[in-house]
């Protein structure tokens, strides 16, 4: 085993993990940054977020604004001190970006150009067309190679924390590459590994999406926060999941059901105009069009494609010019995984697992109640999402918080003390090291981890889906707990040790079934409907009175996870009905007669 | 409808793991496939059912991440948006991508890759430095234009892999890390360029490129490298012959 001595560990590299990395290295340059990820930086998740980032620029836009409708989008699960800190910072942040290249796309007079997006009531999103991820995430890495303090272990996958003396104080990596460990020792300790949407069959995550770090966090008595918050993005390609953007209604496409009818009108987001206005119809917000979308499926007005049902995303009307400028990859991936020219033909899509708006529970500062570990971005709850995030979000999210994550931890650093360099650190690590090889090496009782792993998405589906039941959900945890005692037991067809995926993956599927346990339960825990969360059995109104707060998932060894309450911080803006469209409109401006009296 | 028989296709496979074999070899894998699996999803098939030691990476599945680029019948691609339907009947040769060191089964070391991807000053060094507070830098959709389809490359080395120049010398600077040079070199913001001018005049830089230009025919994202080796090889020349100027001014 080798050991590495750094200042700053940063678990991940994606846009959350790369932008704690800069930080963090401004902040101390004398410092040693670790920044760990299993796949080189630019493979990262964020490489395939479409639409965009939010901030405030317009001149008829304002903070408020931004607040509002994020606090709304959450159906009042926001911690509003929070996201008032977050819409403050959104904007320095895209102009950052900006500043280190980022090429968004402009105005014809050179200034930054915004698209509207779904429950966003002012154009604020920034775009780089409709690959604003990819462009995030090559900018930040590409940056981040200027800062020689930054030593990147790509490739490296972190199998576990250190935890000693009640602190964090490192990781134990294991190189893909030749199957080797290394102990890093740290003084802080930052988690920027994204979601867990690939628990779930149909999503739009790419294959590494497996909740590493939120596993991790958990393992060790961290809280998981808001799990049963689960967004389904309505507009994917069925069978694969593929993500086609939330920009394309930004820029004005349509939904349309198999009578070329725009059915959202039925569902509370009309009156239906030409092109659809914010807030209204086809920028209604991701909970509510998914929704829509399952009654259609059962009202029998949905098509049918070889891979399953689906509506129809309009595009032909904003012209191949358009297309072109502002949607250009959504052109490729309809032609190459649909088979469709968007400019002639409408794109068959359906809601897909995309995002995972719970996480490792952290404060206002990143910081989770474990000393020494933070975490920003899709792996943590810092509070912005509630219980529905708004697309064009959690892009500013990663540079908000990543930021937020590198600075903290740089200044946690400089303050605690060195990490335990004696015998404890090394014989943990050796500890965690034996307990990667047993696996390895166990002869278990023969079953594959896929068969698991599908298991596990199928349940996942059936319990935990758009809407839910609660004996469906009752199932689902009683499937999951199964898995995990069958993953004590399964056997790999590979136990070399150079570039293993057949251990990885069990590892990961490990870490998935912990985050998987934590949704299902916090699900059943949650009697009420509220955002991403909609139950059909008795539970299927809002409950202010019992459920307005958030659910926190404790991991118990051996058994099923303890359910726990927390308050949801609510500073100016009281819980209040949750519309769009016309009601949306009329009880915004009662809401503003009512603060002019 | 189309044929609801089930159809298979045989995936034949470079193997190799250092631990157990000499050298690398084909196995071969009968897969079954609809029309809508592409190559990277006949490949996790075979994982899942099959056998679980092969080696390959992936990610996204959308063409944007990538990760798994690999010789697909002697052509690099992107296994995830190659389609099974149109290699059929078979057999299809699958390999890991040309002129990279072999790691194990499609894997093939990156590291390399990446180093010259950084060698070459790949951020904004700006002309007219400016704080948050001053706001964004203004920049038009023509100055975009300039350098836009260069900021498009997503890494995946299916240039490299076709290249000629790079098989014979694996120290040149190679068409993805030229088109990045050329994608900061030409953005507005940047005053970079003279300094990564010098990183490539030397003789692994952008003169060892025999203009082939398949580079730019493998490209799954359109980026044209090959233009990139082009506008920096005359810009190297007309810098060559400055610095001659510059030299005779002084003496």
């Amino acid at each position: 085993m080798d050991f590495f001595d750094a200042d700053i560990l940063i678990l991940g590299a994606g846009g959350a993990g790369l932008r704690a990395a800069i930080a963090a290295a401004q902040a101390a340059p004398d410092m040693t940054v670790a920044l760990v990820s299993k796949v080189y930086p630019m493979r990262s998740h964020t490489v395939a977020a479409e639409g965009g980032s939010a901030g405030v620029v317009r001149a008829n836009d304002s903070l408020d604004n931004h607040f509002n409708d994020t606090v709304e989008g959450g159906d009042w699960l926001c911690e509003q001190d929070v996201v008032e800190y977050f819409v403050g910072h959104c904007t320095r942040e895209m102009i950052q970006l900006e500043h280190w290249g980022c090429p968004w796309s402009r105005q014809p007079d050179g200034n930054v150009n915004v698209r509207k997006f779904g429950g966003m009531k002012i154009e604020r999103t920034w775009f780089a067309a409709d690959r604003s991820g990819f462009h995030i995430l090559h900018t930040l890495f590409q940056t981040s190679t200027q800062f020689p303090q930054i030593r990147r272990f790509d490739e490296y996958f972190c199998v576990d924390l250190i935890v000693e003396g009640g602190r964090v104080q490192g990781a134990v990596v294991l190189s893909l590459s030749s199957g080797e460990f290394t102990a890093i020792r740290a003084r802080a300790v930052v988690i920027a590994t994204g979601g867990a949407g690939r628990v779930f069959r149909q999503n739009t995550n790419g294959g590494i999406v497996t909740g590493d770090g939120m596993a991790l966090a958990y393992r060790h008595g961290v809280p998981l926060r808001d799990m049963e918050f689960v967004q389904y993005h309505p507009t994917c390609l069925p069978g694969t999941g593929i993500l086609i953007t939330e920009g394309c209604r930004g820029e004005g496409a349509l939904l349309v059901n198999k009578d070329n009818y725009r059915y959202l009108q039925d569902y509370g987001l009309g009156p239906v105009t030409p092109e659809p206005r914010n807030k209204f119809m086809e920028l209604g917000p991701r909970d509510r069009l998914s929704q829509a979308f399952w009654h259609e499926e059962r009202r029998g007005r949905t098509v049918t494609t070889p891979q399953g049902e689906a509506v129809l995303l309009d595009l032909r009307h904003l012209g191949a010019a358009k297309l072109k400028e502002r949607l250009p990859l959504i052109c490729d991936l309809a032609r190459d995984f649909a088979g469709i020219d968007a400019v002639t033909t409408a794109i068959p899509v359906r809601p897909a697992v995309h995002y995972t708006m719970g996480g490792i529970l952290v404060d206002i500062n990143t910081a989770t109640p474990l000393p020494g570990l933070f975490a920003a971005g899709e792996c943590s709850s810092v509070g912005i999402h509630g219980a529905n995030r708004l697309g064009s979000n959690s892009l500013a999210e990663l540079t908000v918080f990543g930021r937020v994550a590198g600075e903290q931890a740089a200044a946690f650093a400089r303050k605690a003390p060195a990490a335990n360099a004696g015998d404890g650190h090394a014989d943990r690590a050796r500890a965690i090291e034996a307990d990667a090889l047993a696996l390895l090496q166990q002869k278990g009782e023969g079953e594959r981890h896929a068969v698991l792993r599908a298991e596990m998405a199928a349940s996942m589906e059936k319990g935990c889906g758009i809407y839910r039941l609660g004996p469906e959900m009752q199932q689902t945890c009683d499937t999951i707990a199964n898995l995990k005692q069958r993953h004590r037991a399964l056997t790999l067809e590979d136990r070399s040790r150079v570039w293993n995926t057949d251990w990885v993956g069990a590892i990961e599927l490990g870490f998935q079934l912990e985050v998987a346990e934590a949704m299902a339960h916090a699900s059943l825990f949650r009697t009420e409907s509220r955002g991403a969360h909609q139950r059909l059995d008795g539970y299927d109104k809002r409950d202010d009175v019992n459920f307005l707060c958030h659910s926190l998932a404790y991991r118990q060894a051996g058994t099923a996870p303890r359910i726990a309450s927390q308050p949801v911080k609510i500073t100016r803006s009281p819980p209040g009905q949750r519309a769009y469209g016309a009601l949306g409109e009329q009880l915004e401006a009662a809401r503003k007669e009512a603060t002019h009296v | 409808m189309s044929d609801t028989k089930p159809k298979t296709i045989e995936l034949r496979i470079l193997r190799y793991c250092p631990s157990k074999d000499a050298k690398p070899a084909f196995g071969s894998f009968d897969v079954p496939y609809t029309d809508d699996m592409s190559v990277l999803q006949g490949l996790q098939e075979i994982k899942a059912t099959l056998d679980g030691s092969l080696a390959f990476r992936w990610s996204c599945r959308m063409a944007v991440c990538g990760s798994c680029g690999m010789m697909i019948n002697g052509t690099p691609k992107l296994a995830c948006n190659t389609f099974l339907r149109d290699l059929a009947p078979g057999p299809v040769a699958i390999e890991p991508l040309q002129n990279f060191p072999i790691e194990r089964d499609l894997v093939v070391t990156v590291g390399d890759f990446v180093k010259k991807i950084e060698s070459i000053y790949p951020y904004v060094m700006p002309k007219v430095p400016k704080t948050i507070e001053e706001g964004t830098y203004l920049q038009t959709p023509g100055q975009m234009e300039e350098y836009a389809s260069f900021a498009d490359c997503i890494n995946c080395m299916l240039c490299y892999a076709a290249c000629p120049q790079f098989g014979a010398n694996p120290d040149f600077i190679g068409p993805g890390a030229m088109a990045l040079l050329q994608r900061y070199s030409s953005d507005s913001r940047d005053g970079g360029q003279q300094k990564r001018l010098d990183q490539i005049r030397g003789e692994d830089g952008v003169w060892s490129c025999t203009a082939v230009g398949i580079c730019s025919e493998v490209c799954p994202k359109l980026v044209d490298p090959a233009n990139a080796v082009n506008q920096n090889k005359s810009k190297s020349a007309l810098d060559f012959f400055l610095s001659g100027l510059r030299k005779e001014s002084v003496s």
